[in-house]
Protein backbone atom coordinates (compact mmCIF):
# COMPACT_ATOMS: atom_id res chain seq x y z
CA UNK A 1 0.00 0.00 0.00
CA UNK A 2 1.66 3.17 -1.49
CA UNK A 3 -0.16 6.99 -1.12
CA UNK A 4 0.92 9.70 -1.87
CA UNK A 5 1.29 13.37 -0.11
CA UNK A 6 -1.47 14.78 -2.96
CA UNK A 7 -3.44 11.42 -2.47
CA UNK A 8 -3.92 12.20 1.14
CA UNK A 9 -4.11 16.25 0.43
CA UNK A 10 -7.69 15.05 -1.74
CA UNK A 11 -8.67 12.80 1.13
CA UNK A 12 -8.83 15.81 3.11
CA UNK A 13 -10.43 18.27 1.02
CA UNK A 14 -13.02 15.38 0.14
CA UNK A 15 -13.24 15.23 4.10
CA UNK A 16 -12.53 11.34 3.77
CA UNK A 17 -9.38 11.74 5.61
CA UNK A 18 -8.51 9.35 8.38
CA UNK A 19 -5.81 10.98 10.55
CA UNK A 20 -4.93 9.67 14.45
CA UNK A 21 -2.16 10.79 16.92
CA UNK A 22 1.00 9.74 17.78
CA UNK A 23 -0.57 7.49 20.39
CA UNK A 24 -3.46 6.03 19.38
CA UNK A 25 -1.78 4.59 16.29
CA UNK A 26 0.27 2.21 18.63
CA UNK A 27 -2.72 0.54 19.66
CA UNK A 28 -4.26 0.64 16.07
CA UNK A 29 -0.54 -1.01 15.04
CA UNK A 30 -1.25 -3.58 17.64
CA UNK A 31 -4.64 -4.60 16.98
CA UNK A 32 -5.16 -4.93 13.19
CA UNK A 33 -1.45 -5.20 12.52
CA UNK A 34 0.90 -2.59 10.69
CA UNK A 35 -0.19 -3.51 6.72
CA UNK A 36 -3.85 -2.91 8.06
CA UNK A 37 -3.04 0.02 9.90
CA UNK A 38 -1.35 2.00 6.84
CA UNK A 39 -3.85 0.95 5.28
CA UNK A 40 -6.75 2.97 6.75
CA UNK A 41 -4.75 5.68 8.39
CA UNK A 42 -3.50 8.75 5.99
CA UNK A 43 -1.92 10.77 8.43
CA UNK A 44 -0.61 10.54 12.10
CA UNK A 45 0.16 13.57 14.04
CA UNK A 46 2.48 14.38 16.75
CA UNK A 47 3.60 17.06 19.22
CA UNK A 48 5.91 18.24 21.46
CA UNK A 49 5.37 21.03 24.41
CA UNK A 50 8.58 22.74 26.41
CA UNK A 51 11.46 24.85 27.03
CA UNK A 52 13.31 25.41 23.77
CA UNK A 53 16.13 27.62 23.90
CA UNK A 54 16.88 28.89 20.67
CA UNK A 55 13.73 30.75 19.71
CA UNK A 56 13.56 34.03 19.02
CA UNK A 57 10.97 36.41 17.20
CA UNK A 58 12.07 39.24 14.55
CA UNK A 59 9.46 41.82 13.54
CA UNK A 60 9.42 45.69 11.93
CA UNK A 61 8.41 48.10 13.73
CA UNK A 62 7.45 50.34 10.96
CA UNK A 63 9.42 54.16 10.45
CA UNK A 64 8.51 57.30 13.39
CA UNK A 65 9.04 60.36 12.07
CA UNK A 66 11.71 61.73 11.71
CA UNK A 67 12.69 58.41 11.08
CA UNK A 68 15.87 55.99 12.86
CA UNK A 69 17.66 53.66 12.25
CA UNK A 70 18.12 51.96 15.22
CA UNK A 71 21.48 51.26 16.51
CA UNK A 72 20.29 49.64 19.77
CA UNK A 73 17.22 48.19 21.14
CA UNK A 74 15.69 47.68 24.13
CA UNK A 75 11.82 46.01 25.08
CA UNK A 76 10.54 46.41 28.24
CA UNK A 77 13.70 46.96 29.15
CA UNK A 78 15.77 43.89 27.53
CA UNK A 79 18.42 44.38 24.78
CA UNK A 80 17.04 43.18 21.26
CA UNK A 81 19.49 43.72 18.16
CA UNK A 82 18.96 45.86 15.78
CA UNK A 83 22.26 45.73 13.87
CA UNK A 84 20.51 44.18 10.69
CA UNK A 85 18.70 47.29 9.04
CA UNK A 86 16.68 50.64 10.54
CA UNK A 87 13.80 49.71 11.92
CA UNK A 88 13.71 45.15 11.98
CA UNK A 89 14.61 43.79 15.31
CA UNK A 90 15.84 40.55 16.77
CA UNK A 91 14.62 39.40 20.04
CA UNK A 92 16.33 36.54 20.99
CA UNK A 93 14.31 34.26 23.76
CA UNK A 94 16.92 34.05 26.38
CA UNK A 95 18.16 37.51 26.61
CA UNK A 96 17.91 39.03 30.14
CA UNK A 97 17.11 42.73 31.36
CA UNK A 98 20.08 45.38 31.44
CA UNK A 99 21.16 45.34 34.58
CA UNK A 100 19.58 42.22 35.58
CA UNK A 101 21.87 40.48 38.55
CA UNK A 102 21.66 37.38 36.58
CA UNK A 103 23.84 35.20 38.95
CA UNK A 104 26.28 37.64 40.77
CA UNK A 105 23.39 37.84 43.87
CA UNK A 106 23.04 34.37 43.67
CA UNK A 107 20.77 32.53 43.03
CA UNK A 108 19.69 34.50 40.24
CA UNK A 109 15.33 34.25 40.11
CA UNK A 110 15.41 34.81 36.23
CA UNK A 111 11.46 35.95 36.58
CA UNK A 112 11.69 37.96 32.98
CA UNK A 113 13.56 37.94 29.90
CA UNK A 114 13.10 37.70 26.29
CA UNK A 115 11.06 34.83 26.39
CA UNK A 116 8.55 36.37 28.54
CA UNK A 117 8.54 39.63 26.55
CA UNK A 118 7.36 37.00 22.94
CA UNK A 119 4.92 35.92 25.65
CA UNK A 120 3.26 39.32 26.13
CA UNK A 121 3.66 40.41 23.08
CA UNK A 122 1.48 37.11 21.23
CA UNK A 123 -1.08 37.93 24.45
CA UNK A 124 -1.20 42.02 22.86
CA UNK A 125 0.20 43.32 25.58
CA UNK A 126 1.84 47.13 24.75
CA UNK A 127 5.98 46.80 24.95
CA UNK A 128 7.83 50.03 25.49
CA UNK A 129 10.60 49.94 22.63
CA UNK A 130 13.69 52.10 23.67
CA UNK A 131 16.01 52.95 20.35
CA UNK A 132 19.20 55.29 20.12
CA UNK A 133 21.41 56.10 17.03
CA UNK A 134 24.02 58.00 15.74
CA UNK A 135 21.96 59.54 13.10
CA UNK A 136 22.77 59.74 9.35
CA UNK A 137 21.21 62.35 7.27
CA UNK A 138 18.82 59.86 6.03
CA UNK A 139 17.77 58.92 9.57
CA UNK A 140 18.40 62.15 11.55
CA UNK A 141 16.83 61.01 14.93
CA UNK A 142 19.03 59.69 17.71
CA UNK A 143 16.33 58.77 20.42
CA UNK A 144 13.07 56.55 20.49
CA UNK A 145 11.22 56.01 23.40
CA UNK A 146 7.62 54.82 22.67
CA UNK A 147 5.41 51.82 22.42
CA UNK A 148 4.11 48.68 20.58
CA UNK A 149 1.85 46.34 20.42
CA UNK A 150 1.57 43.35 17.71
CA UNK A 151 -1.26 44.67 15.96
CA UNK A 152 0.77 47.95 14.79
CA UNK A 153 3.74 45.67 13.86
CA UNK A 154 4.68 45.08 10.00
CA UNK A 155 5.79 42.00 10.19
CA UNK A 156 6.04 39.92 13.59
CA UNK A 157 7.94 36.41 13.14
CA UNK A 158 8.72 33.52 15.19
CA UNK A 159 11.89 32.16 14.13
CA UNK A 160 13.90 29.30 15.76
CA UNK A 161 17.10 28.03 15.05
CA UNK A 162 16.63 24.93 16.97
CA UNK A 163 13.82 23.41 18.10
CA UNK A 164 12.38 19.78 19.07
CA UNK A 165 14.65 17.90 19.49
CA UNK A 166 14.97 14.00 18.62
CA UNK A 167 15.13 12.57 22.30
CA UNK A 168 17.05 14.12 25.15
CA UNK A 169 19.45 13.52 28.32
CA UNK A 170 18.08 12.80 31.06
CA UNK A 171 19.64 15.11 33.83
CA UNK A 172 20.89 14.03 37.32
CA UNK A 173 23.18 15.98 40.05
CA UNK A 174 26.08 13.49 41.55
CA UNK A 175 27.44 16.23 44.08
CA UNK A 176 26.44 17.25 47.04
CA UNK A 177 24.83 20.60 46.80
CA UNK A 178 21.86 21.19 45.17
CA UNK A 179 22.40 22.65 41.31
CA UNK A 180 20.45 24.72 39.09
CA UNK A 181 20.50 23.75 35.51
CA UNK A 182 18.69 24.45 31.95
CA UNK A 183 17.59 21.15 33.26
CA UNK A 184 15.68 22.28 36.04
CA UNK A 185 16.60 22.05 39.84
CA UNK A 186 18.86 18.77 40.38
CA UNK A 187 18.97 17.60 44.17
CA UNK A 188 22.05 16.44 45.30
CA UNK A 189 23.19 12.49 45.34
CA UNK A 190 20.36 11.67 42.60
CA UNK A 191 17.50 13.25 44.43
CA UNK A 192 16.02 13.31 41.23
CA UNK A 193 16.01 12.92 37.64
CA UNK A 194 14.66 15.48 35.04
CA UNK A 195 14.05 14.12 31.23
CA UNK A 196 12.39 16.31 28.54
CA UNK A 197 10.91 14.88 25.66
CA UNK A 198 7.36 13.86 25.06
CA UNK A 199 8.58 10.30 23.95
CA UNK A 200 6.32 8.04 21.85
CA UNK A 201 4.57 11.72 20.94
CA UNK A 202 7.96 13.47 19.37
CA UNK A 203 7.88 14.54 16.38
CA UNK A 204 10.97 13.02 15.49
CA UNK A 205 10.89 9.68 17.07
CA UNK A 206 7.85 9.28 15.49
CA UNK A 207 10.10 9.38 11.90
CA UNK A 208 13.48 8.75 12.86
CA UNK A 209 15.10 8.99 9.88
CA UNK A 210 13.38 11.62 8.58
CA UNK A 211 11.68 9.90 5.74
CA UNK A 212 8.64 12.52 5.51
CA UNK A 213 9.54 15.20 8.16
CA UNK A 214 11.73 17.93 6.04
CA UNK A 215 12.18 21.17 4.62
CA UNK A 216 8.83 23.06 3.70
CA UNK A 217 6.93 20.80 5.89
CA UNK A 218 3.80 22.36 7.26
CA UNK A 219 3.40 22.27 11.21
CA UNK A 220 1.30 23.47 13.97
CA UNK A 221 3.41 26.15 15.56
CA UNK A 222 2.68 27.79 18.63
CA UNK A 223 -1.15 27.50 17.70
CA UNK A 224 -0.62 28.87 14.39
CA UNK A 225 0.44 28.12 11.16
CA UNK A 226 4.21 27.49 10.62
CA UNK A 227 6.99 25.32 8.43
CA UNK A 228 10.17 23.97 8.77
CA UNK A 229 12.89 25.87 6.85
CA UNK A 230 15.86 23.94 7.69
CA UNK A 231 17.44 21.57 9.73
CA UNK A 232 18.06 22.94 14.04
CA UNK A 233 21.93 23.47 14.86
CA UNK A 234 23.44 21.11 16.29
CA UNK A 235 21.75 18.37 14.20
CA UNK A 236 23.29 15.18 14.87
CA UNK A 237 21.79 12.22 12.86
CA UNK A 238 24.53 10.10 13.29
CA UNK A 239 24.45 8.84 16.91
CA UNK A 240 24.24 5.73 18.52
CA UNK A 241 20.57 4.49 17.43
CA UNK A 242 18.19 1.25 18.03
CA UNK A 243 18.03 -1.71 15.71
CA UNK A 244 14.56 -0.04 15.02
CA UNK A 245 16.63 3.45 14.16
CA UNK A 246 15.13 5.60 17.53
CA UNK A 247 18.07 7.68 18.34
CA UNK A 248 19.29 6.75 21.88
CA UNK A 249 20.92 10.29 22.68
CA UNK A 250 19.85 13.68 21.45
CA UNK A 251 20.13 13.56 17.47
CA UNK A 252 18.44 15.43 14.99
CA UNK A 253 16.61 19.30 15.62
CA UNK A 254 14.16 21.73 13.56
CA UNK A 255 14.72 25.01 12.39
CA UNK A 256 11.10 26.10 12.59
CA UNK A 257 9.43 29.58 11.37
CA UNK A 258 5.85 30.82 11.64
CA UNK A 259 3.51 34.09 11.80
CA UNK A 260 3.90 35.45 15.43
CA UNK A 261 0.45 37.42 14.89
CA UNK A 262 -1.58 33.67 14.15
CA UNK A 263 0.24 32.58 17.95
CA UNK A 264 -1.47 31.58 20.80
CA UNK A 265 0.03 32.60 24.39
CA UNK A 266 -1.54 29.12 25.49
CA UNK A 267 0.80 27.38 23.04
CA UNK A 268 3.96 30.02 23.61
CA UNK A 269 5.49 30.76 27.26
CA UNK A 270 7.79 32.32 28.81
CA UNK A 271 10.33 29.90 31.22
CA UNK A 272 12.54 30.41 34.33
CA UNK A 273 15.17 28.68 35.23
CA UNK A 274 16.04 29.61 39.26
CA UNK A 275 20.14 29.92 38.61
CA UNK A 276 19.96 29.36 34.73
CA UNK A 277 18.05 31.92 33.03
CA UNK A 278 14.86 32.59 30.60
CA UNK A 279 13.96 30.66 27.59
CA UNK A 280 10.83 29.94 25.78
CA UNK A 281 8.28 26.96 25.76
CA UNK A 282 7.09 26.32 22.65
CA UNK A 283 4.26 23.44 21.13
CA UNK A 284 4.66 22.15 17.98
CA UNK A 285 3.11 19.99 16.05
CA UNK A 286 3.80 18.17 13.10
CA UNK A 287 1.98 15.40 10.51
CA UNK A 288 3.35 12.17 9.08
CA UNK A 289 1.68 11.23 5.94
CA UNK A 290 1.54 7.23 6.39
CA UNK A 291 2.61 6.73 2.61
CA UNK A 292 3.79 3.38 3.14
CA UNK A 293 4.16 0.69 6.15
CA UNK A 294 7.43 1.37 6.85
CA UNK A 295 6.33 4.98 7.63
CA UNK A 296 3.27 3.50 9.71
CA UNK A 297 5.78 1.18 11.22
CA UNK A 298 7.83 4.30 12.71
CA UNK A 299 4.89 5.81 14.09
CA UNK A 300 3.86 2.55 16.41
CA UNK A 301 6.66 3.51 17.92
CA UNK A 302 6.13 3.39 22.07
CA UNK A 303 7.66 4.69 25.01
CA UNK A 304 8.98 1.51 25.93
CA UNK A 305 10.88 1.60 22.98
CA UNK A 306 12.56 4.87 23.20
CA UNK A 307 15.61 5.28 24.92
CA UNK A 308 17.80 7.87 26.21
CA UNK A 309 20.94 8.53 28.53
CA UNK A 310 21.04 9.49 32.31
CA UNK A 311 23.91 12.47 32.39
CA UNK A 312 25.82 13.69 35.14
CA UNK A 313 25.19 17.52 35.48
CA UNK A 314 27.15 18.23 38.06
CA UNK A 315 30.31 17.79 36.86
CA UNK A 316 30.26 15.21 33.24
CA UNK A 317 28.08 17.90 31.13
CA UNK A 318 29.32 20.95 32.30
CA UNK A 319 33.14 20.09 31.64
CA UNK A 320 32.15 18.35 28.29
CA UNK A 321 33.14 15.00 29.82
CA UNK A 322 31.92 11.61 28.42
CA UNK A 323 29.78 9.34 30.44
CA UNK A 324 26.04 7.92 30.67
CA UNK A 325 25.30 7.13 34.32
CA UNK A 326 22.47 4.63 32.89
CA UNK A 327 20.31 4.06 29.71
CA UNK A 328 16.47 4.26 30.56
CA UNK A 329 13.23 4.10 28.81
CA UNK A 330 10.26 6.75 28.35
CA UNK A 331 7.93 4.23 30.07
CA UNK A 332 10.34 4.24 32.91
CA UNK A 333 10.70 8.07 33.26
CA UNK A 334 6.88 8.77 33.00
CA UNK A 335 6.38 6.01 36.07
CA UNK A 336 7.93 8.48 37.96
CA UNK A 337 10.91 6.87 39.49
CA UNK A 338 14.56 5.08 37.21
CA UNK A 339 16.80 3.25 39.05
CA UNK A 340 20.31 4.99 38.94
CA UNK A 341 23.38 3.35 39.90
CA UNK A 342 21.08 0.81 42.33
CA UNK A 343 18.80 3.93 43.81
CA UNK A 344 15.48 4.78 43.26
CA UNK A 345 15.37 8.35 41.50
CA UNK A 346 12.19 10.39 41.27
CA UNK A 347 11.68 11.76 37.56
CA UNK A 348 10.30 15.07 36.50
CA UNK A 349 9.48 16.42 33.33
CA UNK A 350 10.39 19.32 31.19
CA UNK A 351 8.46 18.90 28.54
CA UNK A 352 4.28 18.56 28.96
CA UNK A 353 3.31 15.60 27.87
CA UNK A 354 -0.16 17.05 28.54
CA UNK A 355 0.29 19.68 26.66
CA UNK A 356 1.88 17.36 23.91
CA UNK A 357 -1.51 15.26 23.92
CA UNK A 358 -3.97 18.44 22.85
CA UNK A 359 -1.72 19.90 20.46
CA UNK A 360 -1.23 16.50 18.54
CA UNK A 361 -5.06 16.54 18.97
CA UNK A 362 -6.04 19.83 17.66
CA UNK A 363 -4.08 19.14 14.53
CA UNK A 364 -5.85 16.18 14.00
CA UNK A 365 -8.98 18.22 14.09
CA UNK A 366 -7.30 20.46 11.74
CA UNK A 367 -6.71 18.04 9.50
CA UNK A 368 -10.06 16.28 9.84
CA UNK A 369 -11.95 19.45 9.01
CA UNK A 370 -10.10 20.18 5.83
CA UNK A 371 -8.47 23.20 7.50
CA UNK A 372 -4.65 22.28 7.04
CA UNK A 373 -3.28 20.90 3.97
CA UNK A 374 0.20 18.42 3.85
CA UNK A 375 2.99 19.81 1.93
CA UNK A 376 5.42 18.06 0.17
CA UNK A 377 9.03 19.07 1.88
CA UNK A 378 11.25 20.21 -0.68
CA UNK A 379 13.94 18.88 0.64
CA UNK A 380 15.07 16.16 3.10
CA UNK A 381 16.71 16.66 6.76
CA UNK A 382 20.18 15.07 6.05
CA UNK A 383 19.91 11.69 7.65
CA UNK A 384 22.34 8.86 8.83
CA UNK A 385 24.28 8.54 5.16
CA UNK A 386 25.09 12.49 5.58
CA UNK A 387 28.99 12.95 6.78
CA UNK A 388 27.40 15.13 9.40
CA UNK A 389 29.33 15.09 12.97
CA UNK A 390 28.36 17.81 15.88
CA UNK A 391 31.93 19.25 16.71
CA UNK A 392 32.82 20.96 19.43
CA UNK A 393 35.07 23.55 19.52
CA UNK A 394 38.67 23.65 19.75
CA UNK A 395 40.05 26.66 21.25
CA UNK A 396 42.89 28.11 19.37
CA UNK B 1 -41.08 -1.12 45.27
CA UNK B 2 -40.64 -2.55 48.78
CA UNK B 3 -36.67 -2.26 48.48
CA UNK B 4 -37.30 1.33 47.37
CA UNK B 5 -39.12 2.45 50.47
CA UNK B 6 -36.36 0.77 52.37
CA UNK B 7 -33.56 2.67 50.53
CA UNK B 8 -35.22 6.66 51.39
CA UNK B 9 -35.90 5.46 54.57
CA UNK B 10 -32.37 4.64 55.42
CA UNK B 11 -31.47 7.84 53.70
CA UNK B 12 -33.04 9.57 56.04
CA UNK B 13 -31.83 7.53 58.79
CA UNK B 14 -27.86 8.23 58.08
CA UNK B 15 -28.65 12.08 56.89
CA UNK B 16 -30.68 12.57 60.51
CA UNK B 17 -27.41 10.76 61.94
CA UNK B 18 -24.81 12.29 60.12
CA UNK B 19 -26.16 15.65 60.91
CA UNK B 20 -26.76 14.72 64.89
CA UNK B 21 -22.52 13.59 64.61
CA UNK B 22 -21.62 16.82 63.26
CA UNK B 23 -23.28 18.79 66.04
CA UNK B 24 -22.13 16.64 68.38
CA UNK B 25 -18.73 17.17 67.49
CA UNK B 26 -18.96 20.88 66.87
CA UNK B 27 -20.24 21.61 70.35
CA UNK B 28 -19.99 18.77 72.73
CA UNK B 29 -15.91 20.08 73.35
CA UNK B 30 -14.78 16.75 73.12
CA UNK B 31 -13.96 16.33 69.24
CA UNK B 32 -10.38 15.83 67.91
CA UNK B 33 -9.88 18.39 65.93
CA UNK B 34 -6.51 19.62 63.94
CA UNK B 35 -4.65 22.72 62.81
CA UNK B 36 -1.79 23.28 60.92
CA UNK B 37 0.45 26.44 62.16
CA UNK B 38 3.72 28.25 61.65
CA UNK B 39 5.45 28.21 65.13
CA UNK B 40 8.25 31.04 65.23
CA UNK B 41 10.26 30.47 68.32
CA UNK B 42 12.27 33.27 69.73
CA UNK B 43 15.91 32.52 70.29
CA UNK B 44 16.29 32.28 73.60
CA UNK B 45 13.96 29.57 74.16
CA UNK B 46 14.70 27.51 71.16
CA UNK B 47 16.33 24.61 73.02
CA UNK B 48 13.80 24.09 75.75
CA UNK B 49 11.74 21.07 74.84
CA UNK B 50 8.65 22.92 74.01
CA UNK B 51 6.72 19.95 71.80
CA UNK B 52 7.64 17.30 74.75
CA UNK B 53 5.56 19.29 76.91
CA UNK B 54 2.59 20.25 74.21
CA UNK B 55 2.69 16.13 74.06
CA UNK B 56 2.62 15.41 77.90
CA UNK B 57 0.97 18.10 79.57
CA UNK B 58 -2.14 18.75 76.98
CA UNK B 59 -2.41 15.78 75.22
CA UNK B 60 -1.70 16.57 71.74
CA UNK B 61 -0.39 14.69 68.83
CA UNK B 62 2.25 17.33 67.06
CA UNK B 63 3.38 16.36 63.82
CA UNK B 64 6.58 18.30 62.26
CA UNK B 65 6.25 19.09 58.61
CA UNK B 66 9.16 21.27 58.67
CA UNK B 67 11.60 22.29 60.94
CA UNK B 68 14.25 25.02 60.91
CA UNK B 69 15.82 25.11 64.45
CA UNK B 70 19.35 26.45 65.28
CA UNK B 71 20.94 27.17 68.15
CA UNK B 72 20.97 30.93 69.29
CA UNK B 73 18.92 31.38 65.94
CA UNK B 74 14.99 32.44 65.90
CA UNK B 75 13.30 28.92 65.11
CA UNK B 76 10.48 28.11 62.63
CA UNK B 77 8.64 24.79 62.96
CA UNK B 78 5.88 23.89 60.79
CA UNK B 79 3.12 21.34 62.52
CA UNK B 80 0.21 19.90 62.94
CA UNK B 81 -1.17 19.84 65.86
CA UNK B 82 -4.53 17.49 66.51
CA UNK B 83 -6.02 16.95 70.48
CA UNK B 84 -9.38 17.91 71.60
CA UNK B 85 -10.39 21.45 71.38
CA UNK B 86 -10.35 22.41 74.51
CA UNK B 87 -6.87 21.14 75.03
CA UNK B 88 -5.51 22.73 71.88
CA UNK B 89 -6.62 25.94 72.95
CA UNK B 90 -4.70 25.05 76.00
CA UNK B 91 -1.65 24.44 74.24
CA UNK B 92 -1.94 27.09 72.18
CA UNK B 93 -1.66 29.43 75.07
CA UNK B 94 1.17 27.72 76.77
CA UNK B 95 2.63 28.57 73.31
CA UNK B 96 1.85 32.34 72.93
CA UNK B 97 3.23 32.59 77.25
CA UNK B 98 6.47 31.69 76.34
CA UNK B 99 6.73 33.85 73.06
CA UNK B 100 6.10 31.81 70.85
CA UNK B 101 3.78 33.39 67.36
CA UNK B 102 1.57 31.09 65.84
CA UNK B 103 0.46 31.92 62.20
CA UNK B 104 -2.34 29.55 60.80
CA UNK B 105 -0.96 27.99 57.42
CA UNK B 106 -3.88 28.13 55.33
CA UNK B 107 -2.99 28.24 51.91
CA UNK B 108 0.25 30.62 52.14
CA UNK B 109 1.38 28.24 48.85
CA UNK B 110 -0.81 29.42 46.00
CA UNK B 111 -0.75 27.19 42.97
CA UNK B 112 -2.06 29.40 39.55
CA UNK B 113 -3.96 26.58 37.81
CA UNK B 114 -4.16 28.34 34.40
CA UNK B 115 0.03 28.93 34.55
CA UNK B 116 0.57 25.11 34.97
CA UNK B 117 2.05 23.28 32.05
CA UNK B 118 1.85 20.19 33.52
CA UNK B 119 5.50 19.78 32.81
CA UNK B 120 5.83 17.40 36.23
CA UNK B 121 9.24 19.05 37.28
CA UNK B 122 7.92 20.33 40.74
CA UNK B 123 6.77 16.40 41.37
CA UNK B 124 10.09 14.96 42.54
CA UNK B 125 10.73 18.01 44.52
CA UNK B 126 7.18 19.00 46.39
CA UNK B 127 8.45 16.49 49.76
CA UNK B 128 4.71 16.26 51.19
CA UNK B 129 2.87 15.14 47.57
CA UNK B 130 0.90 18.23 47.94
CA UNK B 131 2.02 18.88 43.90
CA UNK B 132 1.21 15.16 42.56
CA UNK B 133 0.84 13.75 39.26
CA UNK B 134 -2.19 11.70 37.24
CA UNK B 135 0.09 9.07 35.48
CA UNK B 136 -2.83 8.56 32.89
CA UNK B 137 -3.55 11.55 32.14
CA UNK B 138 0.08 13.16 33.39
CA UNK B 139 -1.61 16.10 34.16
CA UNK B 140 -0.41 17.77 37.76
CA UNK B 141 -2.88 18.66 40.92
CA UNK B 142 -2.43 20.84 43.96
CA UNK B 143 -4.05 19.71 47.29
CA UNK B 144 -3.53 22.87 49.41
CA UNK B 145 -4.05 20.88 52.76
CA UNK B 146 -0.96 19.12 52.44
CA UNK B 147 1.29 21.71 51.67
CA UNK B 148 4.23 22.70 54.19
CA UNK B 149 5.21 25.88 52.56
CA UNK B 150 8.70 24.42 52.20
CA UNK B 151 9.02 26.80 49.64
CA UNK B 152 10.87 24.42 47.17
CA UNK B 153 8.18 24.14 44.22
CA UNK B 154 8.99 28.13 44.00
CA UNK B 155 12.65 27.60 42.70
CA UNK B 156 11.45 24.53 40.40
CA UNK B 157 8.72 25.71 38.60
CA UNK B 158 9.77 27.18 35.22
CA UNK B 159 6.69 28.51 34.75
CA UNK B 160 6.01 30.66 37.63
CA UNK B 161 2.74 28.83 38.38
CA UNK B 162 3.17 28.83 42.08
CA UNK B 163 3.67 31.59 44.50
CA UNK B 164 3.94 31.82 48.27
CA UNK B 165 1.43 34.72 49.79
CA UNK B 166 2.85 36.04 53.00
S1 LIG C 1 5.70 24.64 49.30
FE1 LIG C 1 5.60 23.63 47.31
S2 LIG C 1 7.11 21.98 47.46
FE2 LIG C 1 6.68 22.64 49.56
S3 LIG C 1 5.03 21.30 50.22
FE3 LIG C 1 4.04 23.12 49.41
S4 LIG C 1 3.63 22.59 47.29
FE4 LIG C 1 5.12 21.09 48.02
S1 LIG D 1 6.57 22.74 37.72
FE1 LIG D 1 5.03 24.37 37.63
S2 LIG D 1 4.18 24.25 35.58
FE2 LIG D 1 5.27 22.34 35.94
S3 LIG D 1 3.70 20.95 36.72
FE3 LIG D 1 4.66 21.88 38.50
S4 LIG D 1 3.39 23.68 38.97
FE4 LIG D 1 2.86 23.02 36.89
Amino acid sequence: MVKTIAQINERIKKGEVVVVTAEEIIGLVDKKGVKQAAKEVDVVTTATFGPMCSSEVYFNFGHSKPKIKAQKVWLNNVPAHAGLAAVDVFLGATEIPENDPANSIYLGAFKYGGGHIIEELVAGKDIRLKAISYGTDCYPRKELDTWINIEDLNEAVLFNPRNCYQNYNVAVNLSNTVIYTYMGVLQPGLGNANYCSAGQLSPLLNDPLYLTIGMGTRIFLGGGVGYIVWQGTQHNPNVARTDKGIPKSPAGTLAVLGDLKQINPEWLRGVSMTGYGVTLAVGIGVPIPILNEEICQYTAVKDEEIYTQVIDYSEAYPQGKPGSLAEVNYAQLKSGKIIVRNKEVPTGGLSSYAKAREIADILKEWIRKGEFLLTEPVQKLPSVDSKIRLKALKER
Amino acid sequence: MGGKEIGVRSDVFFTFYFLLSTFYFLFSGESMIKKRVVLTFPKEIVEQPITCHLIKDYDLIVNILSAKVNPNEEGRLVVEIGGQREKLAGGMDYLKGLGVSIQPLAQDVRWNEAKCVHCTACIPICPSDTLSVNREQMRVSFDSERCIVCGLCLKACPYQAVEILF
